[in-house]
């Protein structure tokens, strides 16, 4: 296997001596414009590779970090079918962080690397996970508008021109929709009960609302990365586009739930067929992405804490590894 | 509560308590491997628990469901093995407890398919193969500390050493037991210790780790006097349900 790569890298290298940089930049972008997907071992931009790096693994840290608020209710889950529901979607978001990790490797970084690089606060991960989960209607809310907001924005992925990515996606945009619709099942059983889990319904929704829709990023015209992605065709849609579509598609949700939304400027415009809705709190996202959130010190404590005390059971583990080869090795 | 309804909840709650403690870990693992082991041991044991709540509630003929008889139940109504409410302590304490328990419940689920109660033996044929995957995953991490660095050796023989008592209770018949076996629907805990001790000696071995020696330290979980530590899992698992009674979730 290894050699064989040498020798494909090999022909590469003759063919691309002959090419100049910017010939192969306008093949690959020809193939991209194409619909072709680029694979792991097709020439690609420097830049193109970085920013794959970056949103891939920022994607995977979000799906390990994104494990610890809805965690923190397994031990108190309110029955054991939801308890049952809870732990197997838990574990679904820490398959897609494995699944995630995978594909950042293949652009020739190390997942050990990109953990570091989390641990040590150099990586970013969805801010609305450093936001607290204090009940139990926040495991409802968080499947309803976290994983619903996560479907809006990875739907497009699944379309995504670094096919190892794309085709991560489709796997996982198929259990994030799963996850929305038990969380919605959650909130409606909470908006049907008592006195007291409608309030606990309300209470959450009045939390998650406006964090979820800061997880489309940056308003359009402040976003950093978005023209350069869409040339690439790793992002399709602009992020005020997504937050729309998700606005459009959640308030019929919430109405039929029999909750308000909070938001007072919110109003269905006839005319333009979509919600107006007021203006977000752009400050709390940069605070909050700048690590004063709620639960950002908790969250990164949590997996520093869980990587330091697994140290020694990854070394044991890695030391009976190297025995077992050696053995092997002699055995041969 | 008759013998054979006791029995059942015995088996139920220590699927259950066990699962609750390896809930504790999802999230928090050595690795993201390990997350998701966990969660699997953790999914696995919660769906046979429920069965067997179902059951039990079936026998009881009281009109008992799974929640009410995981969720109301005080600690000297809960009849699980001592040994499953042991706090998780680091990785190796779970590993130690995980394989003890593994090795004891596919035992005794390879014995229970006989059961002349049909349910029973439905959930122990479903259970033996889920209970072989988790000794190999219990079994191979053992092996891995007890083989691996100075330090896992040390770390893992200090937890085997610290539960070894433990596993007295898994092999203790009491009246229960014998009228359970006697019925034909359970089998007797003290004829699931050979082949238990045949599967931890082999495993020990191949983990360089000693047999601990027997100690005459018993605990009678299974007849509701527990450690200090079901108290606190109870208060935790059951605090929301029991805030809103009647509730539906
Ligand atoms: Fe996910
Ligand atoms: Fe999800």
């Amino acid at each position: 296997m290894y050699t064989q790569g040498l020798d494909s890298l090999g022909k590469d290298c003759l063919r691309d001596e002959t090419r100049d940089g910017a010939a192969l930049e306008s093949r690959f972008q020809a193939r991209v414009d194409a619909e072709e997907k680029i694979e792991a071992k097709d020439w690609m931009p420097e830049a193109y590779r970085r920013t794959l790096i970056r949103q891939i693994s920022q994607h995977a840290h979000s799906e390990v970090v994104g494990m610890l608020p809805e965690g923190n209710w397994i031990t108190r889950a309110p029955s054991l079918k939801r308890k049952t529901i809870l732990i197997a979607k838990v574990q679904d978001e820490g398959g897609h962080g494995a699944y995630l990790y995978s594909a950042a490797e293949t652009l020739g970084v190390a997942r050990a690397e990109l953990v570091d690089q989390l641990l040590a606060g150099k990586a970013k991960y969805s801010s609305i996970f450093n936001y607290p989960t204090p009940t139990w209607a926040d495991v409802g809310a968080i499947g309803w508008l976290v994983d619903g907001a996560a479907i809006m924005n990875q739907i497009p992925l699944c379309r995504c021109s670094y096919g190892p990515y794309a085709r991560a996606m489709v796997r996982i945009c198929k259990e994030e929709s799963f996850h929305q619709r038990q969380g919605y099942e959650i909130m409606l059983t909470l908006a049907r009960g008592t006195e007291a889990q409608r309030a606990m319904a309300q209470a959450a929704l009045d939390r998650w609302w406006w964090p979820s829709l800061m997880m489309f990023g940056p308003t359009d015209t402040d976003s950093k990365h978005g023209a350069q992605s869409m040339r690439w065709k790793i992002k399709r849609f602009s992020n005020d586009e997504l937050r729309q579509k998700f606005v459009d598609t959640t308030v019929p949700q919430a109405d039929y739930l029999g909750l308000g939304v909070p938001d007072p400027e919110l109003a269905w415009d006839e005319a333009a067929q979509h919600y107006r809705f007021g203006p977000i709190d752009w400050s709390e996202f940069e605070r909050v992405l700048a690590g004063h959130g709620p639960c950002n010190r908790e969250r990164m404590e949590a997996r520093c804490k869980a990587h330091e005390e697994g140290r020694w059971v990854r070394e044991a583990a890695a030391a009976w590894a190297a025995k077992r080869s050696a053995v092997a090795m002699q055995a041969a | 509560m008759t013998p054979e309804v006791r029995y059942v909840l015995r088996l139920a709650d220590t699927n259950l308590v066990l699962a609750q403690r390896l809930g504790e870990w999802v999230g928090h693992a050595p690795a993201l491997e390990e997350d998701l082991g966990l969660a699997n041991l953790s999914l696995d044991l919660l769906g046979q628990a429920r069965l067997l709540l179902a059951r039990a509630g079936e026998l009881e003929g009281l009109g008992r469901g799974e929640d009410q008889l995981a969720y109301l139940r005080e600690e000297s109504e809960y009849f699980n093995l001592t040994l499953v409410e042991q706090p998780n302590g680091d990785f190796g304490d779970t590993v130690v407890r995980q394989f003890l328990f593994d090795a004891w419940q596919l035992g005794l689920y390879e014995a229970l398919v006989a059961s002349g109660d049909a349910a029973l033996a439905a959930i122990a044929a479903k259970g033996a193969r889920e209970a072989a995957y988790h000794l190999r995953y219990s079994g191979g991490w053992l092996v891995r500390l007890g083989d691996g660095t100075a330090e896992s050796h040390a770390r893992v023989a200090a937890s085997l050493a610290r539960l070894w008592p433990y596993t007295n209770e898994l092999f203790h018949d009491d009246d229960v037991d014998r009228a359970a076996a006697a019925a034909g629907i359970g089998v007797l805990p003290s004829a699931l210790a050979p082949p238990w001790s045949v599967r931890v000696d082999q495993t020990l071995a191949h983990a360089t780790l000693a047999r601990p020696a027997h100690s005459s330290f018993v605990w009678y979980g299974k007849q509701g006097r527990h450690s200090e530590h079901l108290g606190y899992l109870l208060a935790e698992m059951q605090s929301l349900h029991r805030a809103h009674p009647g509730a539906s979730w």
